[in-house]
């Protein structure tokens, strides 16, 4: 940074001494507008780096209450005493806990790609094709995404449970995701709307019918939107504690992770240890994905209003 | 290879009270390199996206060869098409772009290359075929989508306003590029633009369009002689033919001092239907100054009608003129190519006189051509 401020200031000296030694006007003009950008740049990193401790600071907490020992997770001493790494190995000792990491990964994968495909065809029909009711179906899904899923969740159940004895499992939660999701829909379509329709003229000259210009033209062009998609569906089916909580409370082998960390949190005691280092081990794969696909997420989100 | 016909085909859209495109009647010989050209909204688009199949035709029918392909759709036709601009698929390199329809085909690998390669060869595009069109200019995205044309060898090239996107340079290279090798390829070829200087330079013949309806299809030299109405007169030439009204007299029709000799039966049958005046169309290029010995109409005055300059456009090789002038006791504005050596200045006044034969008269009530 200081690199750049000396190797900035030069033609202003040069102008400077340029006039025997009197600063012009627009050095000075320009001297000035320097200082403020350098106090924005100053202003806007400090308040950045608040906010970013602000967010850091309980995932330190949990990171060090990890690694402490029983004994010591409840003290006020913040430090861990001994660095005992062996919570988190203790972790995969806790009944079930494997069980509910295979859930998880089946919920969040099953779901991610059923989403996708369920909601893509849709969400193209109702960017490019013009029929007949196209506006009340475009009506019905964003009324969908505005709709509570706790608003509905006692007919849903009464179907799933009483109707087709689903209940304790998982399938409540994933066979729905084959039916398109209203959000997904609305992003996807946004994103489809910004192709131009030369290129899906150039696929039907070029001899594609509609199936083929779907998958071979619109959806290479719409990656970034299906990425986000995606990535958006597989945190909501991994973080997702509501919908496990409902249909499968009754079957420790149907929980997933998240609906499993509960169960560290025992009636007569805790083991806070543990279950931090349970809870970072959830988080973990979350963590991980979102940092290397932050810049498709970020892109599928923002690109909905930028042309390419 | 095949000819085109275009029999009454109409296209109204939904929700529209008047067609698109009105009882288009257009027969193109196989081979020829037929121009729609017209202002914007005129249906010359709409007219092109029939004929590929990406516009439903409501009424009438359109032909390639012998096939009707009115209801056909555009991978059973048999053509292909460049777009304004050019729909290249950015996530396939160039090769893929160009080799995409015959792998859709079901064209095998090594003719799907071979054909890639020649036309690139052709089109100068060897060395960028594993590029992506990201990473192309303009010129050579432009290319790129003529070659995805020509691999398929089709039996019509169709071509919507391909050239727009470019830079004035860039667009006349083109132009002369994709007329020699059209002529080269011998493919039926319609080609859409808004531009009249493209029609006139590249087509075989160019076909007018207004509101959907058909002016005038003919060479580019028949249009720019004999234009069939005043639209077309006041379309095609640049900068626009000087169209004026004056009243009808005996003889001819009166412009300014001179007598402008029409047609006798022409006059009679635009006097007929109550018209007392015609419109004269005269080009920038037909005016003369007068000298002096031209033959006027009245004694006191020199013959033919003083323009006042206003504006003087130097162009090099020659001069645009724009002035205004009385004529029939109306202001107007007159348009006159002079010399690049003798340019007047602003402020002068010019007596210019239409030269023999080179004036076009026009019903000012139905815009028809009334001079032969």
């Amino acid at each position: 940074m200081s690199n750049t401020v000396t190797a900035g200031d030069r033609p202003g000296r040069t102008s400077r001494s340029g006039r025997g030694g009197v600063p012009s006007a627009s050095g000075i003009a320009l001297r000035q507008a320097r200082r403020r950008k350098k106090l924005e740049w100053i202003a806007v990193h400090s308040v950045g780096l608040a906010i970013a401790v602000a967010f850091l600071l309980p995932f330190v907490f949990l990171f060090l209450t990890s690694v402490m020992s029983d004994s010591q997770a409840l003290t006020s001493t913040l430090w861990p005493q001994h660095w005992v790494w062996s919570n988190y190995t203790a972790v995969f000792r806790v009944h079930g806990f494997g069980t509910w990491w295979r859930n998880t990964i089946e919920y969040a994968v099953l779901g991610t790609v059923l989403t996708v495909v369920s909601s893509v065809p849709v969400a193209y029909a109702l960017a490019k094709f013009r029929f007949p009711g196209r506006r009340l179906a475009m009506m019905l899904v964003i009324s969908m995404m505005m709709l509570p899923p706790q608003v509905i969740i006692i007919p849903m159940y009464l179907f799933w449970a009483k109707q087709l004895h689903l209940d304790g499992t998982l399938w409540p939660l994933i066979i729905p995701m084959a039916f398109g999701d209203a959000f997904s829909i609305f992003l996807l379509r946004q994103f489809l709307l910004t192709i131009p329709k030369e290129y899906l003229d150039a696929a039907r000259v070029d001899g594609c019918g509609e199936v083929r210009t779907l998958l071979r033209v619109v959806l290479p062009m719409a990656r970034p939107a299906i990425s986000a998609v995606a990535l958006f569906q597989f945190f909501y089916c991994w973080n997702d504690y509501f919908g496990p909580q409902i249909y499968s409370s009754d079957n420790p082998a149907a929980w997933t992770l998240s609906y499993g960390l509960q169960s560290f949190h025992g009636a007569h005691q805790t083991n806070w240890n543990l279950t931090m280092a349970a809870t970072l081990l959830v988080m973990a794969p979350v963590i991980v994905v979102f940092f290397f696909a932050q810049k498709a997420f970020i892109e599928g989100v923002t690109l909905t209003g930028v042309k390419g | 290879m095949a000819t085109v016909t275009f029999d009454q085909a109409t296209r109204i859209y939904p929700g529209g009270d008047r067609p698109a495109v009105d009882k288009l009647n257009i027969d193109i010989a196989d081979g020829e390199f037929l121009v729609l050209v017209g202002p914007s909204g005129c249906g010359k688009s709409t007219s092109l996206r029939m004929l590929a199949g990406l516009e439903d035709v409501n009424d009438g029918a359109i032909r390639i060869g012998d096939r009707d392909v009115t209801h056909l759709p555009p991978k059973d036709r048999d053509i292909a098409m460049v777009f304004q601009n050019y729909a290249l698929y950015p996530h396939m390199t160039v090769a893929d772009n160009m080799g995409f329809a015959l792998k859709i085909a079901g064209v095998n690998k090594a003719e799907i290359r071979q054909r890639v390669e020649e036309a690139a060869k052709i089109l100068d595009l060897t060395e960028y075929l594993s590029r992506k069109p990201k990473a192309l200019s303009g010129g050579q995205r432009q290319r790129v989508a003529m070659g995805r044309a020509i691999v398929r060898e089709p039996q019509v090239f169709l071509m919507d306003e391909p050239l727009s996107n470019l830079d004035a340079k860039l667009r006349v290279q083109t132009r002369t590029q994709i007329a020699s090798l059209q002529r080269r390829l011998g493919t039926t070829t319609v080609y859409v633009t808004h531009d009249q200087v493209e029609a006139m330079t590249m087509g075989d013949r160019v076909a007018v369009l207004k509101d959907g309806l058909l002016q005038q299809v003919d060479s580019p030299r028949n249009m720019y002689d004999r234009p069939a109405n005043l639209f077309v007169a006041g379309f095609i030439g640049s900068p626009a033919m000087n169209l004026v009204e004056v009243p009808i007299t005996d003889g001819g029709v009166t412009f300014g001092n001179s007598v402008v000799p029409v047609n006798r039966e022409a006059l009679k049958a635009a006097s007929d239907s109550g018209d007392k005046t015609v419109t004269v169309g005269v080009r920038p290029e037909h005016f003369e100054i007068a000298d002096g010995e031209a033959k006027s109409v009245s004694k006191d005055a020199p013959a033919g009608v003083a323009v006042t300059v206003n504006v003087v456009e130097e162009l090099g090789a020659d001069g645009y003129v724009y002035g205004s002038a009385e004529v029939a006791g109306s202001q107007v504005d007159i348009v006159v190519r002079v010399g690049g050596r003798s340019v007047p200045l602003k402020g002068d006044v010019l007596h210019v006189v239409p030269r023999g034969g080179e004036t076009h008269v026009f019903s000012t009530s139905t815009g028809e051509r009334l001079s032969d």
